[in-house]
C-alpha cells in the first residue's frame, strides 16, 4: 500500500509541505508529554517548561523526514545518512536532557559529552561513524531489481546456515560450557550468563507453544511463577531439597498448563492470547492477595540453596554431618563455586529443554503440533485431535516453564510476585518471535540482543525499558519474522532444499 | 437485602463500565477493520488522562480554572486532538509498514510500542503518582435510609452522559457519513473497498484517531473521577477494555460498550458484595466464561471457519 505522500512527484513546495506537516505532528505530540513537566510540590503539581526538548522532537523529526524522502527519491546516499545520523544525535540529545537540566539554555550535551576526554571523543565518533553507516548502507532505494538481489542473498545465507545448523549449535554449546573458564572469576559476566540462560531456557519452552504448536500464549509467565513458587513452598513447608522439587515444580506447572489449557484450547489465536494473558494476571493476583500461603506481595525469602547432588553443601559454613563443595573436590572455599554450579546447571537444564524439544519435532506428537500449527482444519480431517495436541505442546512447554521457575527461586533465593509481571511474558514472547518462530538458535540469539545488552547497559537504568520497547519495534520492522526467519515445517513432501527456501521467498 | 447498598454499587459500576466502554470501542474498531489487537491502546488511554491533567495545570497557571465549563472543554479538546495525534502515530510508525506481515508480528510490534510509550511517559513526567484536584463536586442523594446514603455525583453524571453522547455520535458517523461507510467497507473486504476507490490507508488511520480521541476522553474522565493518574494506569484498563470487547463481540461497537458496562458492573458488584481484592480475577474469569460457551461475544456474529 502506498503511503499518502509517496506518489508525489518531488518538487520544492511538495517537500515543504511534506516537511511542515511533519513538524506539526511532531509539535503536537510533544508539546505536553515532554514540553511541560509536572513537577510535585507540596502544595500539588507544578509545571515546568522545557521548550528545548519539543525544539529537538520537532527537529529530528524534521531532519529524519527529510532523510527518508531523500532515500525515497533516491538522491544522494551520503545526503541520506548525514541526516538520519543528524536526527538521531538529535534524538539522543533530547533524551539525555530528561535529566534534569538545570539550564535550559545550556549547550548540546552531546558536544560537552563528546569533548570532555579522549574516551569519549572515541565514543562519541564510533557512535557517529556506526549510524552512519547503519543509514549509509541500509538506505536504498528497494527497486524490484534489487529486492530480488536481496532476496537472493538472503537465501544463500539462509542456504549456509540451514546445512551448518549442527555445527553452528555446536560451536555455540562449546562456547557456553567454556564460559566460565573464560570469564571464572568476573562474578558480573557468571550472573549475566546465567540471567540469559534463565531466558534462553524459557524462550525454548515457550518455541514448543508458540513455535511449534503455533499457540499465541500471553501469559507464559504463569508457569514460571508456578514453577518457582512450588520450589520454595516445597522446601519451606516440607523440607525437600531443590532436586526433589525440581521434578515436582516441572509435574505441577504441566498439570497446571493442563488444567489452564483445557477449557481454552479450543479457542482462535487472539482469543487464546488475551485468556492467556488473563490467566497469568490472575496467578499474579492470586499471589499478591493469598497471603497466608506465599506471603503476599513479601514474597518468600531464604530459600533455600541447592547442594551439589546432595554430596555437598556450597555455603561457607557446612552443617553437621554434610561437606563442603570445595573440600570435596580438594579445594579452597571460593563463593564462585555456587555461582558457576548455577551457571552449569541452568545450562545443563536449558540443553535438555533443547534436546527434547528436538527430539519431539521427530516424533509424531511433534509432527502433529507443526501440522496444527499450517493447517487445523486440514489436522482435523485427517483424524488429529487438536485438543489433545494443542494440550500437550501447552503441558510440556508448561513443564519447561516450571523447571526454569525452580530454577530461578533457587538462583535468587528470593521470590515475590513482582516478578512475574506481564511484562517478562513480553519479553519472552519477543525472545521467540525475534528469534523467528521455531528456530532454537534464534532464540539463543534474541535472548543475548534482549536480555544481554539491556543488562550491559544498566547505567541507563531509566532508559533500558524504553529502549528495549523501541527495539522490538525496531527489529519488528526490519525482520518482521525475526533474526532467523524460517518457520518451515520439519517435513515436507517432495520438496528439496531449494525449493523449500524458493517458497518460502514468496 | 439492602437496596441502598445495592442502588450504590449499581451507579458505581455504570461509570466505571462507561469509561472501559469507551476504551473498548477503540479496541472493537481496530480489531474489525485490521484484525489485530491493537494492545498499545491502553497506553493511548493512559496519554490521555496525562495529556489532560497538563492541559488542566495550564489553565490553572494561566487563571482562568476558575470557569469551570471551559476548562472542562478545553481539556476534553486538546487532550482528544493531542492524543489522537498519538493513535495516528502509532499506526504510522508500528503497524502500517508490518500490515500483510504475519499476524503476530503486528500484535509484536504493538507490545513494544506499549512498553516504549509507558516508559516514555514515566521518563518525561515521573513515575510518581500525580495528584489532580476535583474539580467536579457534590452530586445528588437519591436515596438515605438512615444509616447509607446513595449518591450520585455530578461527575458521574458527566461520565455517563458524554459517555452516551459519544456513543451516539460515533454510531451516526458510523452509520450514516461517507467516511463511515468507507470504514464498514474496510472491515468487510480491504482489497475490495481498495478497488472501488476508498482511500484503504487513511480510512485506517481514521479509525486509529477515533479510537484514540475515545480513549482519551476516558483517560480525561478517569483523572476526574480517581483523582490520580501514573504511567501505569494504561495496563490493566487496556486489558479488561479488551476483555469487555471480546464480551460484547469484538468488531461490534454496540457490543463494545455493552461489554464495557457488563465488566464495569461485575467490577462493583464484586468488590461490593465479595472481595475487593479478587476483582481482577472476576473480570478475567468471566471473559474465559465467555469465551468458552460463547466465543463470538454476546452481540457478534459467529465466526464461519473456511478452508
Amino acid at each position: 500500500m502506498a503511503s499518502a505522500f509517496a506518489s508525489s512527484r518531488t518538487n520544492g513546495p511538495e517537500v515543504v509541505k511534506e516537511l511542515a506537516f511533519f513538524a506539526v505532528i511532531a509539535l503536537m505530540m510533544s508539546v505536553m508529554i515532554l514540553g511541560v513537566e509536572t513537577v510535585d510540590r507540596p502544595t500539588g503539581l507544578e509545571l515546568a517548561v522545557r521548550w528545548d526538548l519539543v525544539l529537538l522532537a520537532i527537529g529530528s523529526t524534521v531532519v529524519g523526514r527529510l532523510g527518508l524522502i531523500f532515500r525515497r527519491e533516491n538522491i544522494s546516499r551520503l545526503g541520506q545518512a548525514i541526516l538520519i545520523t543528524v536526527s538521531a544525535v538529535a534524538v539522543f540529545e533530547m533524551f539525555v536532557r530528561f535529566r534534569d537540566m538545570d539550564d535550559r539554555w545550556a549547550s548540546p550535551v552531546f558536544l560537552d559529552m563528546a569533548f570532555s576526554s579522549v574516551v569519549s571523543v572515541i565514543v562519541s565518533i564510533a557512535f557517529l561513524a556506526i549510524i552512519f553507516a547503519a543509514a549509509y548502507f541500509s538506505m536504498k532505494d528497494k527497486t524490484a531489481v534489487e529486492v530480488d538481489e536481496s532476496a537472493k542473498l538472503s537465501s544463500k545465507i539462509q542456504l549456509m546456515y540451514r546445512s551448518n545448523t549442527k555445527k553452528i549449535g555446536l560451536i555455540g554449546i562449546i562456547f557456553f560450557i567454556i564460559f566460565p573458564f573464560i570469564f571464572g572469576e568476573d562474578r558480573s559476566a557468571i550472573d549475566l550468563a546465567t540471567l540469559v540462560m534463565i531466558y534462553i531456557m524459557l524462550g525454548w519452552g515457550l518455541n514448543i507453544v508458540v513455535g511449534l504448536a503455533g499457540l499465541l500464549d500471553l501469559g507464559y509467565v504463569a508457569f514460571y511463577a508456578v514453577g518457582a513458587y512450588s520450589y520454595a513452598l516445597l522446601s519451606q513447608n516440607f523440607d525437600l531439597s531443590f532436586w526433589l522439587c525440581l521434578p515436582l515444580a516441572g509435574i505441577f506447572a504441566a498439570s497446571f498448563g493442563i488444567v489452564l489449557g483445557f477449557p481454552v484450547l479450543r479457542l482462535r489465536g487472539d482469543y487464546l492470547a488475551i485468556v492467556t494473558l488473563g490467566f497469568g494476571e490472575i496467578i499474579r493476583v492470586v499471589l499478591i492477595n493469598w497471603y497466608d500461603l506465599t506471603g503476599g506481595p513479601d514474597g518468600i525469602s531464604s530459600i533455600e540453596r541447592p547442594s551439589f547432588f546432595g554430596m555437598a553443601e556450597f555455603s561457607r559454613r557446612v552443617p553437621e554431618g554434610s561437606i563442603g563443595f570445595g573440600e570435596l573436590f580438594g579445594m579452597d572455599y571460593s563463593s564462585m563455586h555456587r555461582l558457576i554450579f548455577l551457571y552449569y546447571l541452568i545450562l545443563a537444564l536449558a540443553l535438555v529443554t533443547n534436546f527434547v524439544t528436538m527430539r519431539l519435532r521427530k516424533l509424531p506428537i511433534g509432527r502433529a503440533w507443526e501440522a496444527l500449527r499450517e493447517d487445523e482444519i486440514a489436522c482435523r480431517s485427517l483424524g488429529i485431535n487438536p485438543t489433545n495436541t494443542k494440550l500437550s505442546a501447552f503441558a510440556i512447554g508448561a513443564m519447561f516453564g516450571g523447571f526454569a521457575g525452580a530454577f530461578f527461586a533457587t538462583r535468587q533465593g528470593f521470590i515475590s510476585p513482582e516478578s512475574f509481571t506481564f511484562l517478562e511474558s513480553a519479553v519472552i514472547l519477543a525472545i521467540v518471535v525475534l528469534g523467528g518462530m521455531g528456530s532454537q538458535i534464534g532464540v539463543v540469539l534474541a535472548a543475548i540482543v534482549m536480555i544481554g545488552f539491556p543488562e550491559m547497559f544498566r547505567e541507563l537504568a531509566e532508559y533500558r525499558m524504553l529502549i528495549f520497547g523501541a527495539g522490538i519495534v525496531a527489529i519488528m520492522l526490519w525482520r518482521p519474522r525475526g533474526l532467523l526467519s524460517f518457520r518451515d515445517p520439519t517435513i515436507l513432501l517432495n520438496m528439496s532444499q531449494k525449493e523449500k527456501v524458493a517458497g518460502e521467498m514468496k | 437485602m439492602d437496596w441502598a447498598y445495592f442502588l450504590q454499587q449499581l451507579i458505581n459500576g455504570l461509570t466505571l463500565g462507561a469509561i472501559y466502554g469507551l476504551i473498548a470501542i477503540g479496541y472493537t474498531m481496530v480489531y474489525g477493520i485490521i484484525g489485530m489487537i491493537n494492545f498499545a491502546h491502553g497506553e493511548i488511554y493512559m496519554l490521555g488522562a496525562f495529556h489532560s491533567l497538563i492541559t488542566f495545570l495550564i489553565c490553572q497557571a494561566a487563571g482562568i480554572s476558575g470557569i469551570l465549563p471551559l476548562t472542562l472543554l478545553l481539556m476534553l479538546f486538546v487532550s482528544m486532538v493531542l492524543t489522537s495525534i498519538y493513535g495516528w502515530g502509532v499506526e504510522r510508525v508500528a503497524y502500517r509498514p508490518l500490515r500483510g506481515s504475519f499476524r503476530l508480528a503486528a500484535l509484536i510490534s504493538a507490545i513494544g510500542m506499549s512498553i516504549f510509550l509507558q516508559n516514555f511517559v514515566q521518563i518525561s513526567q515521573g513515575a510518581r503518582v500525580k495528584p489532580m484536584q476535583p474539580l467536579v463536586e457534590g452530586g445528588i442523594t437519591l436515596m438515605d435510609n438512615g444509616k447509607f446514603d446513595v449518591q450520585l455525583s455530578y461527575m458521574q453524571i458527566v461520565i455517563i452522559v458524554l459517555t452516551l453522547v459519544l456513543m451516539v455520535v460515533f454510531s451516526l458517523l458510523i452509520a450514516k457519513t461517507s467516511l463511515g461507510r468507507a470504514q464498514r467497507a474496510c472491515e468487510q473486504d480491504r482489497t475490495m473497498a481498495g478497488l472501488l476507490g476508498v482511500n484503504v490507508d487513511r480510512t485506517i488511520s481514521t479509525t486509529f484517531v477515533m479510537g484514540a480521541a475515545l480513549a482519551s476522553v476516558a483517560g480525561m474522565m478517569v483523572t476526574l473521577y480517581y483523582g490520580v493518574i501514573d504511567f501505569y494506569i494504561g495496563f490493566l484498563a487496556g486489558v479488561k477494555a479488551f476483555t469487555a470487547a471480546v464480551l460484547g463481540g469484538i468488531g461490534s461497537l454496540p457490543g463494545a460498550m455493552l461489554g464495557g458496562l457488563l465488566i464495569g458492573l461485575i467490577e462493583a458488584f464484586w468488590s461490593g458484595y465479595l472481595t475487593i481484592e479478587y476483582k481482577d480475577v472476576a473480570t478475567f474469569g468471566i471473559l474465559v466464561l465467555v469465551l468458552i460457551f460463547r466465543p463470538w461475544g454476546l452481540l457478534g456474529k459467529p465466526e464461519v471457519e473456511k478452508v
